[in-house]
């Protein structure tokens, strides 16, 4: 189980940090915050985002990854988010997607329905859940420093990967991307296959 | 992968079974609900034949709601698997008089031996322990059953142990069927109400 | 919106009145910022046992627990929890195990989140076909009463009953702040 250490760093802030140098990453986001943060950071064809499918982010970027080999995939979700569909790390971890990467904005809160408390508020580890399901390469991260140390990670190291990035649950300023489903399809895929 | 072991399922819950007590058991869908039902058709269980993946959570309420008496869960890789974010949800409750056992034949057996994630690298006491269980164990001898035996039935809980089994499928025994019956004698064996 | 808010506490009081009328020991949810009053007040029961899901689907199968071991519960949730929990309800059908779910409606009224849409329109249909009953409320003064009515179906009579509480009466999320 995770010690309890203080946590400092801003979701904004570290998913702006993640996504500056993205390259040619594709990005699935989960529904609520995650999503506002990536569209804060910029909209960008390469995303994708939930706004709905609650427990469906990690898996949608499986199939992805196992359908697009040679590009990294990268799912930025929530705690709340993640839990839903935590049995899809086991499913993850059995599939052994070398160029996946799991990055949760761990608040432990559901942010979107009222600040609730969730699991990960009292006790549930989700990394050394990760571990359990078979990842190799999981971490938990409180400070700028392991953020810096787990960037390149979520980069480039032999997948799958998991980052649990824990974040204060401080609220932000709602930023909505795009949300009609066809349009974020078409756009996605167009920009990837060269077709809709 | 392929690790062979040799406990015996139907032994095993036997002998956890033996010294149940008056504890409450909640059969997961599979191969768990036969071996229970061949030890005894005993009141104080709960056969699920459905649901997979809602064993631990049907056994977590009935631990809230009969805080006194033990509550084992008997279910296998597969059914747990299917629910495995319950043991969040039960990790962050502690209930004190519950035990899960997991009998792992890494298969998904009643449908024909498919594996299962649990041959592939998939620790599930690992994520019990990520998920706040702090008793968890993995048994893989008759010696290490043996020496889990009082904690699976006495150990402040919540409790959580894996028993790795071979895949040798055992005679099928029926547990009685019908839903309402099974339930209703169920809640009048633990309540003392009245079917 | 000022009135709506009011209105908002009002029924979750009135609501859990009723729950506590029916000697509800359990409540199981998984957040709906329409559900908050109401899963506060749970947290603050002392003789309520709230549990935190990951999942709605554990919802069932824990009330489903909870009534085997004597007591009765009720799950909160919004309208997308319902699609998660179908398989289980088969569960509380067979067995006849009473099953008092509220769930709040997204999808319908004023929705503003077109992935909110299917799930909510589906909602009633999805429900019926697996044999849950259902009771709707779209107007707050009425909405108590009715959970009144569904609970007595549900621990009476021994049946699943889903209150669809309005997305009207919750009110339109307001996605500009
Ligand atoms: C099946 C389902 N149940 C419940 C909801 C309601 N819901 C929407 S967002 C959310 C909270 C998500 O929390 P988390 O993933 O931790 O993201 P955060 O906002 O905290 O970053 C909930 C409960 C939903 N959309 N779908
Ligand atoms: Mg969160």
């Amino acid at each position: 189980m995770a010690s309890r250490r203080k946590i400092t760093l801003d979701r904004r802030k570290v998913v702006e940090k993640i996504l500056k140098d993205r390259g040619d990453i594709l990005l699935v986001t989960g529904l609520g915050a995650p999503t506002w943060d990536a569209a804060a950071v910029g909209d960008h064809p390469n995303n994708f985002y939930l706004w709905g499918g609650m427990g469906g982010a990690v898996l949608t970027g499986l199939g992805l990854a196992l359908a697009q080999p040679k590009r990294r995939v990268l799912v930025i979700t929530g705690d709340g988010e993640m839990l839903m569909g935590v049995g899809g790390l086991a499913t993850v971890a059995v599939q052994k997607p070398s160029n996946l990467a799991i990055c949760i904005m761990d608040n432990q809160r559901y942010g979107e329905t009222g600040m609730q408390e969730t699991h990960t508020e009292h006790g549930v580890d989700l990394a050394a859940m990760a571990a359990g399901a078979g990842f190799q390469k999981y971490s938990t991260v409180y400070n700028n420093r392991e953020l810096a140390e787990a960037i390149p990670v979520l980069y480039s190291e032999q997948g799958p990967v998991f980052v649990d990035v824990k974040v204060t649950d401080a609220p932000q300023p709602m930023t909505l991307p795009p949300r009609d489903g066809p349009m974020l399809k078409h756009r996605f895929r167009e920009n990837l296959l060269g077709h809709v | 992968m392929a690790i062979s072991y040799k406990l015996q399922r139907r032994k095993v819950v036997h002998q956890i079974l033996k010294e149940r007590g008056d504890a409450a058991v909640i059969t997961g869908i599979g191969n768990a609900v036969h071996d229970v039902a061949s030890f005894n058709d005993d009141p104080k269980n709960m056969y699920l034949a459905g649901v997979m993946g809602g064993a631990s959570m049907v056994a977590f309420g009935i631990a809230l709601a009969q805080p006194k008496r033990r509550v084992l869960v008997i279910t296998g890789d597969g059914e747990l698997l299917a629910g495995v974010g319950s043991l969040a949800t039960i990790g962050v409750e502690q209930p004190k008089n519950m035990s899960i056992i997991v009998i792992d034949n890494q298969a998904y057996g009643a449908t024909g031996n498919q594996h299962t994630h649990t041959g592939s690298g998939v620790d599930l006491v690992g994520i019990a322990a990520a998920s706040g269980f702090k008793k968890t164990a993995l048994i893989t001898t008759q010696a290490e059953l043996e020496s889990e035996l009082p904690k699976i039935h006495s150990e402040p809980g919540p409790y959580f142990a894996v028993v790795k089994v071979t895949n040798k499928s055992s005679p099928r025994i029926d547990a009685p069927r019908d839903g309402t019956y099974v339930a209703r004698r169920f809640r009048a064996a633990v309540t003392g109400e009245s079917m | 919106m000022a009135t709506k808010k009011k209105k908002k506490t009002d029924w979750s009081k009135e609501v859990f009145k009723v729950l506590k009328k029916a000697d509800i020991r359990q409540i199981a949810y998984v957040p709906d910022a329409g559900h908050t009053s109401l899963i506060k007040m749970a947290v603050a029961d002392n003789a309520i046992k709230p549990v935190s899901l990951t999942s709605e689907q554990e919802g069932i199968a824990v009330l489903s627990g909870a009534w085997l071991g004597g007591e009765a519960g009720a799950l909160l949730m919004q309208s997308s929890g319902v699609g998660n929990v179908i398989n289980m309800l088969g569960m509380a059908n067979e067995c006849r195990f009473p099953l008092l779910m509220l769930v709040t409606m997204r999808g319908e009224w004023g929705e503003f989140n077109p992935w909110q849409v299917p799930m909510g329109q589906a909602t009633e249909t999805v429900l019926d076909a697996a044999g849950v009953i259902i009771h709707r409320a779209d107007d707050p003064a009425e909405i108590a009463e009715t959970v009144e009515a569904a609970a007595k179906i549900a621990f009476d009579s021994g049946r699943m009953v889903a209150v669809l509480i309005g997305q009207r009466v919750v009110g339109f999320k307001d996605w500009t702040k």
